[in-house]
């Protein structure tokens, strides 16, 4: 707790965010042990940092979670790794029923959502939504963690490293796709163009695709990518409105704080989880439109009266698990289908190991400016 | 006796020479050889303007006297031209007004009770209470506005009847009020030989859906110039359209012209030669470039836009339409024309800060085009001043600078459009309907004061003769991402600009400079 003030007092600066008073230490811990017989070890090869770890990092998480999640635990939920027989894998991170051996599941889990499961404080393990925020599973930033066989998915051959530290997030991203139900008639915005909104534009892309896909990115590098990854158009967050009322026809009107369209986007995926985003999103999505918070938010202020008065449908998507409207595919595997159409190698880099943890934390705090998207940590030098 | 126009050849005595430069000016030294070309003095106006107003309606051209054709109990319709001309706006009184409270009078004598006045607008911004006070003058304002003087409204559904189609298929549709009347008497100010006659009803009272007849990418490539209507395909189509017009209603037509003495006496030096400059206009000058060099954009433009013309009178016509404009364009030839000799490599021009759609506001990039490559490029007649493949110069900021008021449709082709392509037959093929029917733009048109949705699109193909016809486009002194974006080439210095054009029109290129405004009509032999 104090720690967490520290840095929540210092505005989630990354040099206290990694300074000796932060929560975040590099050093030898035991290594995990396995739950169960059936639990296997994983060597992470490359492992993502995501924007919920600097959240955490810097204080600006959700004390919601806090409950959630046991500690000490070694972050890193976005992992790319190898078993003790060579198979190359990425972690499902979900912490669900059948990974803590509840039976009967859960009723989420029944429905193949393990991100919903009640169980997360019972079974063998810690408390903990996902490996990588559990004390006893190991994370990602780390030489080893244990997973259950059902969190570990085989990676193809053609798959770089690289590429497959993608999987994780893309499977949310594909998970948010399918809850937002775009038709082929609307036009759908994706706010944010960090790994959560560039992996969401080529979810809504590839798996819903609509009339007209609007990306809002900030950086060159972001828009760019945007771009290549099946936007149709790219905004700068400050010609979101005039872009959006074009696209959709709308009629605008200029409020004392914001604008408001009347009319608007039919779904908007929220990917960036700050007040100014969110309550832009909820001003230019149309009245009974769909509202899809997807990248990790805060607590964060917001006005609901557009929420109220437009009845809209704000909607989380929060990880991933089976997808009823893909015949109940594990998103997993739709992610790991589609990743072979896409340059996801282009989004990740620049790749740091964990002694120079400080720099990488740094570096990813502010990648968007630098014209990164995803920096991870390269562990392959420690495993040999 | 005012000077006629004037071409100068540039030797070692001759003074630099004044640019518009948008809300700015400068001054720029032209290559020796380079031919610069000034209006005519402004003509004498009339001394009298009510009694040469009296005068015309008492004795029309090919039509009774305007009060014979005014009877009691007839429904009477007045329409008058809309602020986009003349420009600047003129100082009070507006020779509209002028003839207006005449045509009132003589009604009020005759015991018509039921008069209407609409501001012909066609596609226009609606104007400001103020604005269109500044046009009728407060007596017609106070009686009238706003049951009786009130603004066209291109897009009510109600209030515009379709008339039909001409021999060419051109549609057809006209204000209501107007249609239904037993007499329109259109009040006229012909500032360029582009505006009056038949244009006045058929676009000024009409809808996109006949306006687009001619208001399209292909007309306006086939006029040549559009400033000469003998030659243009949008002054043809409007005839056709205004002809079908005169066959559903009675229609009275007066067109007066004013000389074209633009500036006030603060700004005399923008009006005079260089040569003629005295002292004082030297100092205004210097006081003019300091303030404009400095000062925010904000505060030049206001200075700029609240500037009034002082305008005279030169001629006013009244009676049958034809009749009536031939005798205005003679008027206006006989203020504007300047005989030019041949064609030109290069042409430099100076864009300034106002065109007819941005009146109290900023010209935003796509009015510079339309006023540069569009307005002032056509001011010819046979052929243009610049040779075909030659290189266009022009001076502005080209700031990326909206009204959204006045020109929201303008910020989306610009950055939509524009982005896409810049070609007006692609764009119209691609966007027109888009751009006309967007309802947002519909009701910003109607309840606010914004141009028509379609507007800007107007305002670009304006320019499409001038872009098929120049083969290379410069701006000195424009945001550069801006020029590009039109699809234009950007230089900071006029001479930059010189040796840009050298790899298009070759070394020693011969060099036109078009000293405008005042605005002038170059007869090119």
């Amino acid at each position: 707790v104090p720690a967490f003030a520290v840095v929540k007092a210092a505005g989630g600066r990354p040099d206290v965010a990694t300074s000796a008073l932060s929560m975040l230490k590099l050093g030898d811990v035991p290594e995990p042990v396995l739950p169960a017989r059936d639990w296997v070890r994983v060597m992470p090869s490359v492992s993502g940092i995501c924007g919920s770890d600097l959240a955490a990092i810097s204080g600006h998480i959700s004390l919601y979670l806090d409950p959630l999640t046991s500690y000490p635990f070694v972050p890193g939920h976005e992992v790319v790794g190898v078993l003790d027989d060579g198979a190359r894998v990425v972690i499902e991170p979900a912490l669900g029923c059948v990974v803590r051996g509840i039976d009967p599941l859960c009723p989420r889990c029944a429905e193949g959502r393990p991100g919903l499961c009640y169980n997360v404080t019972a079974g063998p393990i810690d408390v903990g939504l996902q490996t990588g925020y559990c004390a006893d599973t190991g994370g990602g930033w780390g030489e080893v963690l244990v997973a259950h066989p059902s969190q570990v998915h085989v990676v193809p051959d053609s798959l770089s490293d690289e590429a497959a530290v993608l999987i994780e997030p893309f499977a949310c991203c594909i998970h948010a796709a399918l809850r937002g139900g775009a038709t082929k008639d609307d036009v759908v915005v994706v706010s944010g163009a960090g790994t959560i909104g560039l992996l969401t534009v080529a979810a809504v892309r590839l798996f819903t695709p609509p009339k007209r896909l609007l990306a809002i990115a900030k950086h060159p590098t972001q828009r760019d990518l945007a771009r290549k990854l099946g936007a149709d158009q790219v905004v700068a967050p400050s010609e979101a409105y005039q872009r959006i009322r074009f696209a959709t026809a709308a009629r605008r009107l200029d409020g004392m704080n914001r604008p408001l369209l009347l009319g608007g986007a039919d779904v908007t995926f929220e990917c960036v989880g700050r007040a100014d985003s969110l309550n832009d999103a909820v001003r230019f999505t149309r009245e009974g439109g769909t509202v899809v918070a997807v990248g990790m938010p805060g607590e964060e202020k917001v006005d609901w009266a557009p929420i109220w008065q437009r009845e809209l449908t704000v909607t989380g998507a929060y990880a991933y698990g089976s997808e009823p409207k893909r015949k109940g595919r594990k998103t997993f595997d739709l992610a790991l289908e589609a990743a072979a159409e896409l340059p996801l190698e282009e989004l990740t880099g620049p790749l740091f190991g964990l002694a120079d943890y400080r720099d990488a934390i740094a570096y990813a705090m502010t990648a968007g400016r630098l014209g990164a998207v995803k920096v991870a940590f390269d562990l392959r030098g420690l495993r040999a | 006796m005012p000077r006629p126009g004037a071409v100068i050849e540039v030797d070692r005595n001759t003074p630099p020479v004044l640019f518009h430069f948008g809300e700015g000016i400068r001054l720029e030294k032209l290559p020796l050889g380079a031919r610069i070309v000034y209006p005519p003095d402004p003509l004498e106006p009339i001394a009298h303007p009510e009694r040469a107003i009296r005068r015309a309606l008492a004795k029309p051209l090919e039509d009774d006297p305007l009060k014979s054709l005014l009877r009691r109990g007839m429904k009477l319709t007045i329409a008058f031209d809309d602020l986009s001309l003349p420009l600047p706006p003129m100082a009070a009184p507006d020779v509209r007004q002028l003839v207006m409270e005449e045509v009132i009078d003589m009604a009020a004598e005759a015991g018509i009770e039921d008069v209407h006045i609409i501001a012909a607008l066609g596609l226009h911004r609606r104007m400001t209470d103020d604005e269109l006070r500044h046009i009728v003058g407060d007596r017609i304002f106070s009686t009238f506005h706003p049951d009786r003087l009130y603004q066209h409204d291109g897009e009510d559904p109600e209030n515009n009847v379709y008339v039909g189609k001409t021999a060419q298929g051109e549609e057809v549709t006209l204000n209501r009020r107007a249609a239904e009347s037993d007499l329109v008497i259109y009040v006229n100010l012909t500032l360029v030989p582009m505006d009056g006659g038949h244009k006045s009803m058929s676009t000024g009272l009409a809808s996109f859906r006949s306006i687009r007849a001619h208001h399209n990418a292909k007309t306006l490539l086939a006029s040549r110039s559009y400033m000469n209507p003998p030659d243009s395909a949008l002054h043809h189509s409007c005839i056709r359209q205004g002809q079908l017009i005169e066959d559903t209603v009675r229609v009275f037509h007066i067109e007066t012209t004013v000389n074209n003495h633009a500036f006030p006496a603060i700004a005399n030096f923008m009006q005079k030669r260089e040569t003629d400059w005295t002292a004082q206009d030297q100092a205004m000058f210097l006081a003019t470039k300091q303030m404009t060099d400095l000062a925010p954009p904000a505060f030049k433009r206001n200075v700029f836009h609240a500037m009034r013309a002082p305008y005279g009178l030169t001629a006013v016509n009244a009676g049958q339409v034809d009749a009536v404009h031939d005798k205005t364009l003679e008027a206006v030839r006989k203020q504007l024309n300047v005989q030019v000799e041949g064609q030109t490599d290069i042409v430099t021009l100076g864009v300034p800060y106002l065109g007819p759609y941005n009146v109290n506001a900023p010209m935003n990039p796509i009015l510079v085009v339309c006023m540069g490559l569009g307005y002032l490029f056509n001011f010819y007649r046979n052929q243009p001043v610049l040779r075909k493949g030659g290189v266009l110069i022009l001076t502005h900021p080209c700031r990326y600078e909206f009204d959204a008021v006045q020109h929201p449709s303008y910020i989306d082709y610009y950055d939509e459009v524009l982005a896409d392509t810049t070609d007006p037959i692609e764009i119209e093929a691609k966007y027109e309907i888009r751009f006309a029917e967007d309802p947002w733009f519909r009701q910003l048109y109607r309840k606010s004061h914004a141009y028509h949705g379609i507007h800007p699109h107007y305002a670009w193909i304006w320019a499409a003769h001038a872009m098929q016809h120049a083969g290379d486009v410069i701006f000195v002194g424009g945001d550069r991402d801006v020029v590009h974006r039109l699809g234009f080439k950007a230089a900071t210095t006029l001479e930059d600009a010189f040796e840009m054009a050298e790899q298009t029109v070759g070394r020693y290129p011969s060099v036109t400079h078009l000293r405008t405004p005042p605005i002038m009509l170059c007869e090119v032999e």
